[in-house]
């Protein structure tokens, strides 16, 4: 253990820890922007795996990382369409929808792979940004500034998103067919079409969030998210359906999975009991959930299909 | 949450003329009933042909293959069975659940833990006779799957955590947990360096015994069975039943009615992954390996049937009876999809994805079951109703869903 609690292992575990924390910060601010407009996608693993896929197998093609996350964003939107046909028009019961989601997603993704990748090849993702001055200074320049790009745009997205929801009037509409979806009919605000945006923007940060995590490791596999998009989820409950909430419980996730991986390397957990490590992340979210879970309100429509006849 | 209940108040009193007159409507609806999920089935199918055609398979013979391997034949229809089992098992628990008003998606996560419980018993009961060890078996899978349900169940019902989550997370958990004790506590030591994430072959005594006739067919069936049977009754016809479907219902009238809500919950839950984990138990010990073996990671050793059940479960309409049809169908999905992959000679991942295509399809179908019916209805009898059963599964997912948003 006492050589995890040297300057340099921690500074690179809390590098690896924001790097870690992309994913679930892109999956779980677009899940926020749904779940405010009422609309809970338990989809966003099978998303994930496929924004992920395609960003692999795009770059893998085309050499380009550019044109991997151009994929990720097409797959994103059509994934969102067919969620908000399901939901919005369909009615479907949301919480098991996702579900179906999830094993397309699986499925699909590992049956892609296998028909036309095969053996894994690695790609090259997209390299490290220095932001300049400030990437120099010490530790904390190697801790924060040292990064990719998709790491900069999720961070960068916590305030958009804050100011979107709350300081606009898209946010408004948004807040207000979560809540009382009829008062918003009443009031000329479309509620599916409100819906329709945010499914579209929820979905496509899903799929982002699986192409940073494809483009960071280099590389495809079944199964690659291994349940970090249902963590994502967690995360939304968690940070109260607030983009800052939401960004302090990715950081922790982050983290929480930077020292696992850490233990592991440093060779201080190995075999069988890195599975043991590996539920950490589970068992934490079922913890952190007992803690918040009475103290904050979901959106009040969340869930709730609308139906104007009824 | 008003706008529910009144839509439940409505419905429940245009029940009462409907059920004293007999109407055209009673002579369609069932139809309507039916055809809307396999037409679902057919649309995901469908879809599926378009996935095997940019495969560059021939979807026709895939299908042929499909329905050859599932139903085929004695042996098909008995693997089938074998396949049927832990769905009806967990979609069994699933009706418990859903009619409680509590989503279970914790069927994974149940499955494990009732395997793991049931495999412990094994092998520290070794030398119990066959006649004992074989119920043994069952009940610990039972308990275990329970204790794994009852977690979430007060988690829900104590702290307000919504069990759609929290049955999640449980499942990550197991999958886990069961990964570590198998190349750790429980590992086959015979195996040697080749580290297959297996038990060693557990006592001959807990094996299920093979049904009479020459097929793989064991008790597993016949206790799957058993259990809707049960289930039928536990929620039909006890007073059980009749405070776990209250509280689902309506759980604040249930509340002001002087009904323990929160223990409902926790019971729903319990009894919904005891089903689940006897479903476990039966994989384990009706196998023909006779070891808990998790090949390819815990989804190897569950086969989804966790999430499949559910599927089962809502193409039943939720009524445990109507299940044991529902999740022979799947069961043959299944048998049929390897059949199908092998025709084919495409990667068995496919199956998985056409799963979940049925799954999203046949959710999607419900409301439009409910709609349809209600417009037969209006159609055959001039107006007014819609059909028990129809409006209960529709209130039973959505108490379900609206309940898990407020926790």
């Amino acid at each position: 253990m006492g050589d995890f609690f040297t300057i340099s292992v921690l500074v690179a575990t809390l590098a690896s820890g924001i790097r870690l924390a992309t994913p679930f910060l892109l999956a779980g601010l677009g899940e926020t922007i749904g779940q405010r407009s009422g609309v809970l996608n338990l989809g966003v693993e099978g998303v994930m795996l496929l924004g992920a896929f395609s960003a692999y197998y795009v770059t893998l093609e085309s050499g380009s990382a550019v044109y991997g996350i151009l994929g990720a964003i097409v797959v994103g939107l059509v994934m969102g369409l067919i969620y908000a046909f399901v939901t919005l028009i369909m009615h479907a019961e949301q919480g098991i929808s996702g579900i179906g989601v999830y094993l397309f997603g699986l499925g699909f993704t590992d049956l892609l792979f296998q028909k036309n990748v095969g053996t894994p090849k690695p790609i090259r993702g997209l390299g490290e940004v220095n932001i300049p001055l400030l990437s120099d200074i010490p530790k904390v320049g190697e801790i924060l500034f040292q990064h990719s790009v998709p790491v900069y745009f999720a961070f960068a997205l916590v305030p958009l998103v804050w100011f979107m929801i709350n300081k606009t009037t898209f946010g408004l509409n948004i807040r207000a067919v979560g809540e009382t979806p009829e008062a918003a009919d009443t009031l000329g605000v479309s509620v599916n079409m409100t819906r329709l945006a945010t499914m579209l923007i929820g979905s496509t940060m899903a799929s982002l969030a699986g192409a940073a995590l494809a483009l960071e490791v280099g590389i495809f596999q079944q199964n690659l998210t291994s349940g970090q998009g249902f963590i994502a989820i967690a995360l939304v409950y968690f940070g109260a359906w607030r983009s800052y909430g939401v960004m302090l419980g990715a950081l922790l996730f982050g983290i929480v999975q930077a020292t696992v991986l850490q233990l592991k390397t440093l060779g201080i957990v190995e075999g069988a009991n890195s599975s043991l490590m590996a539920m950490a992340p589970a068992v934490l979210t079922i913890v952190v959930l007992v803690i918040v879970s009475r103290r904050v309100a979901a959106p009040g429509a969340l869930t709730r299909p609308f139906d104007r006849s009824a | 949450m008003t706008t529910q209940q009144n839509e439940r108040a409505t419905a429940s009193a245009q029940d009462e003329p409907q059920s004293r007159r007999r109407s055209t409507a009673s002579f369609i609806a069932p139809f309507v009933g039916l055809a809307v999920p396999v037409g679902a089935v057919v649309v995901a199918l469908s879809l599926g042909a378009v996935m095997l055609l940019t495969l560059g398979a021939n979807p026709i013979t895939g299908y042929a293959a499909l329905i050859d391997g599932a139903f085929g034949g004695w042996d098909e229809l008995a693997d089938t069975s074998i396949k049927a089992m832990p769905l009806l098992l967990v979609g069994v628990g699933i009706c418990i659940a859903f009619r409680a008003g509590v989503i279970n998606i914790g069927g994974e996560g149940q499955i494990i833990a009732g395997a793991i419980a049931s495999t412990v018993v094994a092998l520290v009961l070794a030398d119990v006779p066959r006649i004992l060890l074989v119920p043994l078996v069952l009940v610990g899978g039972a308990i275990g799957g329970g204790i794994w349900g009852a977690i979430p169940g007060a988690l829900k019902a104590y702290a307000g955590v919504n069990e759609i989550l929290s049955t999640i997370m449980m499942n990550l958990v197991a999958a886990q947990f069961l990964s570590f004790l198998l190349q750790d506590l429980l590992t086959d030591k015979a195996s040697g360096a080749i580290k297959i994430q297996q038990t060693e072959r557990l006592t001959e005594n807990a094996d299920l015994p093979l049904l009479p006739g020459d097929t793989r067919l064991h008790l597993g069936v016949i206790i799957a069975v058993l259990i809707a049977v049960l289930a039928h009754i536990l929620l039909f016809r006890s007073a059980l039943g009749v405070r776990l479907r209250a509280v689902g219902h309506n759980a604040n009238a249930s509340r002001y009615a002087g009904m323990p809500v929160k223990k409902s919950i926790v019971q729903a839950l319990a009894f919904s992954g005891a089903c689940a984990g006897m479903a476990g138990a039966v994989l384990v010990f009706g196998s023909e390996s006779h070891r808990l073996i998790a090949e390819g990671g815990a989804s190897g050793f569950t086969q989804s049937a966790g999430f499949n059940g559910i599927v089962a479960a809502l193409f039943g309409g939720l009524s445990p009876l109507a299940v044991i049809p529902a999740s022979f169908f799947f069961g043959g999905m299944l048998t049929g999809g390897i059949a199908l992959q092998q025709e084919l000679q495409v990667p068995a991942a496919l199956i998985v994805a056409l799963n979940g295509i049925v799954v999203l399809f046949v959710v999607a179908s419900l409301k439009l079951k409910t709609r349809l019916r209600t417009w037969a209805e209006a159609v055959g009898s001039g107006g007014a109703g819609s059909l028990s059963t129809a409006t209960a599964t529709a209130t039973a997912t959505e108490t379900a869903a609206s309940e898990s948003s407020n926790g």
